[in-house]
């Protein structure tokens, strides 16, 4: 392979042409395709000619389809880089931030948010965002030291926060007669159906900023992998690193699961396909997770909205059904 | 004589546990150094201190002349380069990429390859002998080229000092011979200061300037190694039957293990 940087910049720039256009179709098939059938161009021609369009047409696009697709390039493109982080700061291929746990500590801050009567921005992102935190520092607390880089010690610590977060989200599930968590099981399996522009776009502006700051730290990400010892003896300031990129994190993450819920295993899939294909280089790797998890998030949301013959299904039913089986073969190839 | 490494009254502990005590010594730039003694002697702990890995808890540390606290961690990994125990658990990198990662002290921080770095990364893989490995990936290469390629990484950072820990450790006869005359070549063509920690006397004899022998994070003796590896010191340091001649390659001390089945009652 050529090294030499204007090669990887056009390599880089070429790389994410490709996959902007792969995500441009993936949203033009979420666009178009639903109960109501409409055909790719004229949901199209609705889009960037609105004044001319058919209303009925126009209301669907612009109003349920348009929000629901972006919410979801969006959130497939946080979750795809939260996996790629913590697999790095952890240099462990099965690290994920629902496996991990840290979603359902979100989880657990959006419904105290919820239950407190806060709005979603920003009352309920920072009780998520206050969650997510604890999650992480149980976590870490846990399994300190060099055990959790063993995936065992990793994976069992996850396991029993999720269930401990679980049992803390039934339980005020279950106290609460309120009717605003009427719909919480169906957003607890990720559901990207309640949005609408300007939230959508609120988001988009928080997380932006947070996708810079990780590519910022993409090369210090590459100097991690050889190590704790090595990356701190070619200059790399490892404790200010790793609490940048977790707590930048954990925000990011935060802020999707107070949209969307629990959408999991989209950081699990779409890293380590791009490891694959693409080698372990994370500078070339943030930007190809953004768009690989934004693509990949919109085509399970539309296999989720059309599969089913009556209604819809939450988008994490279909990244489950597809990440899980994929875990469960990494985990066990990893044993070799 | 200009020092690579002044230390004076230096002295770590784990909680209540003291691990290396009151220790001063200084190394001459251009020397091979070697740091031997039995297991839980403080070796690794010493290395890692003088790397800048941990931070002391007492004494003082001069790097070049300069205390360490002086320079900051970018600035300390341009003089001075670290090859720690063990291999890289990651994702792995091709060896070009890997050698590559040596350069980033001297980068900005997205680590983008100038014609300078990638000429830098090609010499220092010849001269480490695994150019013909270039597009392998490193964790398919023997334990022995691995070393030679973290051994290039730390040499791409154009380290005045390099320090490494057990650089020979669990290689066959071969390895380890290609890495200690590594050693010496950086030695004798860049005059770079060589430290390390090893396990094995003899080696240490043929190849180090200076010896610093360690017990119980003291030092029992520091000197050439006709100095430190005589019969008396060596017995009551690692507390079993050996002896010591001369080696057949000239005045060297060499050690010879004796099993008790070799012992007069």
């Amino acid at each position: 392979m050529n090294l030499n940087s204007e090669h990887h910049i056009s390599r880089l720039a070429w790389l994410s042409l490709i996959l902007l256009g792969v995500l441009l179709i993936a949203i033009s098939l979420g666009l178009s395709i639903g109960p109501t059938q409409s055909g790719l161009r004229s949901a199209l021609a609705t889009l960037f000619s609105p004044g001319e369009s058919d209303p009925v047409l126009y209301r669907i696009v612009w109003g349920i389809r348009l929000p629901r697709v972006l919410l979801a390039t969006i959130v497939g493109a946080t979750l795809s880089l939260g996996g790629l982080v913590f697999q790095a700061l952890l240099r462990n291929p099965l690290a994920e931030p629902f496996i991990l746990g840290v979603s359902g500590g979100s989880a657990i801050g959006a419904i105290i948010g919820i239950l407190l009567g806060l709005s979603r921005f920003p009352g309920i992102c920072f009780t998520s965002f206050l969650g997510s935190l604890g999650t992480l520092a149980l976590i870490l607390i846990m399994s300190t030291g060099k055990s959790i880089l063993r995936k065992d010690a990793l994976l069992l610590s996850g396991v029993m926060v999720n269930a401990f977060c679980s049992a803390i989200i039934m339980f005020l599930v279950s106290i609460t007669q309120d009717a605003r968590l009427h719909n919480i099981i169906f957003w607890l399996m990720g559901d990207l159906s309640a949005s609408d522009l300007p939230q959508v776009a609120i988001l988009g502006a928080i997380l932006i900023p947070c996708f810079v700051i990780v590519f910022v730290f993409s090369h210090a990400m590459n100097l991690l992998m050889m190590g704790k010892d090595m990356a701190l003896s070619m200059g790399i300031n490892i404790r200010a690193v790793t609490l940048v990129l977790l707590i930048v994190t954990s925000f990011m993450v935060s802020a999707t699961v107070s949209f969307s819920g629990l959408v999991g295993f989209v950081g699990l899939v779409i890293p380590h396909l791009l490891r694959l294909v693409l080698g372990p280089d994370h500078r070339i790797l943030v930007p190809a997770s953004l768009f690989g998890g934004a693509a990949y998030l919109v085509l399970c949301d539309l296999l989720a909205r059309t599969l089913p013959q009556q209604g819809e299904m939450p988008a994490g039913v279909i990244t489950a059904l597809i990440g899980a089986p994929l875990f469960i073969i990494l985990l066990k190839r990893s044993r070799k | 004589m200009k020092s690579a490494f002044a230390v004076n009254h230096l002295s770590y502990a784990y909680g209540s546990q003291p691990v290396v005590q009151r220790l001063s010594f200084s190394i001459a730039r251009g020397e091979i150094f070697i740091i031997i003694g039995p297991n839980g002697a403080g070796k690794t702990t010493l290395i890692k201190l003088m790397a800048g890995i941990i931070k002391r808890q007492r004494g003082r540390i001069d790097v070049l002349q300069k205390s360490i606290d002086s320079y900051s961690q970018k600035k300390l990994a341009q003089v001075l380069a670290y090859v720690p125990q063990g291999l890289p658990v990651g994702f792995p990198f091709s060896v070009e990429e890997t050698v590559l990662l040596g350069r980033a002290p001297h980068q900005k921080v997205l680590g983008l390859a100038s014609a300078e770095d990638l000429e830098i990364v090609r010499q220092t893989m010849a001269f480490t002998e695994v150019d013909h490995l270039a597009r392998r990936k490193l964790d398919q290469l023997s334990g022995g080229e691995q070393q030679r390629v973290l051994i290039a990484r730390a040499l791409c950072q154009q380290p005045q000092v390099i320090l490494l820990d057990e650089p020979t450790a669990s290689l066959d006869l071969s390895h380890q011979i290609r890495i200690i005359d590594l050693m010496e070549k950086l030695k004798a063509e860049k005059g770079v200061t060589v430290v390390m920690v090893s396990h094995d006397v003899n080696l240490a004899s043929m190849y180090a300037d200076q010896l610093l022998l360690l017990k119980a994070g003291k030092i029992v003796r520091m000197g050439t190694p006709s100095a430190v590896l005589n019969f008396e010191t060596l017995e009551e340091t690692y507390n079993c039957q050996l002896l010591v001649d001369s080696s057949p390659l000239g005045n060297l001390p060499r050690v010879t293990l004796v099993p008790r089945k070799f012992l007069k009652s």
